[in-house]
């Protein structure tokens, strides 16, 4: 048994030490700033729906709001830049403000949507989401209004540009999800999913429930906030609609179910699927209009096929295989199911 | 200055019947089915669409052609029921529902798109244009005939509801759906026609959205968020609540727009914001349930 396990994660280490290596040699292999382009766009939706994922998916409470951080974390560098004039390469140094930025509107953000659950809280997300984006309208003078703000200009050919921004979409994808499996692991981690499970159980368990979903909330929009600072420095402009943009959290949450919601992976795998697939289809046909079609027949076709998520499905489907039909673990009494392997955790935390 | 303020509060009550119109539907669904269907924007979209061909295309009028328009949103409700919510079950059953609404709601959007393409469209009738000189006010007439459908609606909700064997049913699921299903009522059939009902109403909503405003396909986003405001702050599932509240919001923002047109918005979310602070239930709303 316990050499299986070792072996077991062994080559999970190396697998991942494969993935590592195949990440950093990407731009190496594919030079042309048209794929790498692919790659940093999926790249920035990989950290920002795992940033996402490490409120949402954990705590159970949907947030159609996101787009307030990634949004303001753009607006901060751009403002900053524009008012402190800085240029060249020196607007790198104004990255950790984007995530200030979002740290900072998600605590009164978080104090208030927080004490609602459920359908309530995405209302007030979406609310939330307007306000900001009527406020990115409407201050002109702050925001540049209509026409938004504009990045410096980097004096750097395609190829270096693209490859630069590579590289720093995937230091910030690595820490989010570094950040999410820390999470995950630990005792925070197990009181988000006690939160998601049954909020009033953990309160009643000891749970500072406030306390640990703003936390989370403030986390994910920290880095979500420093994702758009990037995004913001890789497009060189942000506009009102294009910032704080209601599709932009739809297709988080379409990213995340893809996966699996509230896993590691999931997010990861569902970034990289849906974000190329839409920038290609965006591309190709200008109108977009047939993206958004497709996106939602997508969406509505793994909601009821497959509502748990690629990573889920898949890894029962192993199992199964595995097993050869077999239950893992020999049922306690005749008929009963095994049990969930991806339960077993929050039920730990209970006792 | 004072009767600007005046005017503007007329105008708040009758814009506030046709927001009303839209979210019947809208809270009439949560009610029964435990949903949000984000889609009901993109329906009052469609709804204006169809009458918008109906009276281009076959010089119908607009108060006429809800007489077809109705029944068809009704059957497109109803399917989409049967087809998408209806399979939804379970612990994430919540966010699911949302998000397949949402998703019909992109489907229907890019439909619209591909056949009526971005430039904004507006519907027209003779009684459009013109108002009534009333108490020294100037009040449209499309508000005017529109805030008597709204009420009209309304009251044949109630009626519904409150008087038919069928309500009766519907606000049996409404209180325990398991306790309706052990009486003998057949619950996904209540579902199917609820959703049917919240879905039609968006006929009526749109024509007089589509009379009153131009709109293009994409209008569907800034509706669902006003409705969503709304529904959440008349109390989720009270259609009282839903009508109280429409005449205060569109109120609260009419009477802002008299000093800051672009502001008015903002207070509108902001409204919505500071009353679920104090009264996280809405104004008429019901005790949260024990649950996630």
């Amino acid at each position: 048994m316990n050499s299986t396990v070792s072996g077991q994660r062994a080559v999970r280490s190396a697998a991942l030490a494969v993935l590592a290596a195949a990440a950093v040699g990407f731009p190496l292999v594919f030079s042309s700033p048209v794929v790498t382009n692919y790659a940093v766009y999926a790249l920035i939706f990989v950290a920002v729906v795992s940033a996402w994922n490490v409120f949402s998916g954990f705590s159970g409470y949907i947030s159609l709001g996101h787009a307030v951080f990634f949004g303001s974390g753009a607006y901060a560098v751009g403002i900053a830049a524009r008012d402190w004039h800085i240029n060249g390469t020196g607007v790198f140094a104004l990255l950790p403000l984007a995530a200030v930025a979002g740290a900072v509107i998600a605590v009164p953000f978080g104090l208030i949507a927080l004490r609602v659950r459920r359908h309530t809280f995405i209302v007030i997300t979406i609310a939330v989401f307007f306000i900001f984006q009527l406020m990115a309208f409407n201050l002109n003078s702050f925001t540049g209004g209509t026409i938004g703000m504009s990045a410096p200009f980097l004096p750097w050919t395609p190829t270096a540009f693209n490859d630069r921004f590579y590289y720093i979409a995937l230091a910030c994808a690595a820490v989010t999800v570094v950040m999410a499996v820390l999470i995950r692991r630990s005792r925070f981690g197990l009181q988000l999913r006690a939160i998601r499970d049954d909020e009033d159980r953990a309160r009643g368990l000891g749970v500072q429930a406030m306390r640990v979903k703003l936390t989370a909330f403030v986390l994910s929009a920290a880095m979500t906030g420093l994702v758009g600072g990037v995004w913001f420095l890789y497009l060189t402009q942000v506009l009102p609609q294009s910032g704080f943009d209601p599709l932009f959290d739809l297709s988080l949450v379409l990213m995340a179910f893809l996966g699996g919601l509230g896993t590691i992976s999931g997010p990861v795998i569902g970034a990289l699927i849906i974000e190329p697939g839409q920038l290609y289809l965006t591309i190709k046909y200008t109108n977009g209009y047939l993206s958004e079609i497709l996106l939602g027949a997508l969406f509505l076709l793994i909601v009821l096929f497959m509502p748990r998520g690629l990573v889920p499905t898949a890894t029962e489907w192993i199992r199964r295989l595995r097993t050869r039909g077999r239950p893992a673990v020999p049922p306690a009494s005749p008929g009963a199911a095994a049990p969930q392997a991806s339960e077993a955790p929050t039920r730990e935390a209970r006792t | 200055m004072a009767h600007q303020i005046y005017q503007a509060i007329a105008d708040g009550i009758l814009v506030g019947g046709v927001y009303a119109l839209m979210a019947v539907g809208l809270t009439l669904i949560f009610g029964v089915l435990d949903i949000i269907n984000i889609a009901q924007g993109v329906l009052v979209i469609l709804g204006a669409y169809l009458s918008y061909e109906l009276s281009a295309r076959l010089h119908l009028d607009l108060f006429l052609g809800l007489l077809i328009t109705v029944p068809a949103m009704f059957v497109i409700g109803v399917v989409i029921q049967w087809a998408f919510i209806r399979r939804l079950r379970g612990r994430e059953r919540t966010s699911m529902t949302l998000l397949v609404s949402y998703a019909v709601a992109l489907i229907i959007e890019g439909i619209l798109y591909e056949i009526y393409g971005p430039n904004v469209k507006q519907l027209n009738a003779s009684y459009v244009q013109s108002s009534v000189h009333l108490l020294g006010f100037y009040l449209s007439d499309i508000y005017l005939y529109g805030f008597a459908l709204a009420v009209a609606v309304v009251v044949a909700i109630y009626a519904l509801l409150y008087r038919t064997r069928f309500g009766r049913s519907v606000r049996a699921t409404m209180q325990d759906e398991t306790a309706a299903r052990l009486v003998g009522i057949d619950v996904n059939r209540v579902a199917a026609i609820t959703f049917g009902v919240g879905v039609a109403v968006t006929a009526a909503g749109g024509m007089m959205f589509g009379a009153t405003n131009s709109f293009n396909p994409n209008s569907g986003y800034d509706l669902i968020s006003r409705l969503l405001a709304i529904i959440i702050l008349g109390g989720l599932g009270s259609i009282g609540g839903a009508l109280a509240a429409s005449v205060f919001m569109l109120t609260v923002e009419s009477l802002v727009t008299i000093w800051s047109p672009e502001w008015a918005i903002v207070v509108f979310y902001a409204a919505l914001v500071l009353v679920l602070v104090i009264r996280p239930t809405g104004f008429f709303g019901r005790q949260p349930v024990r649950a996630q």
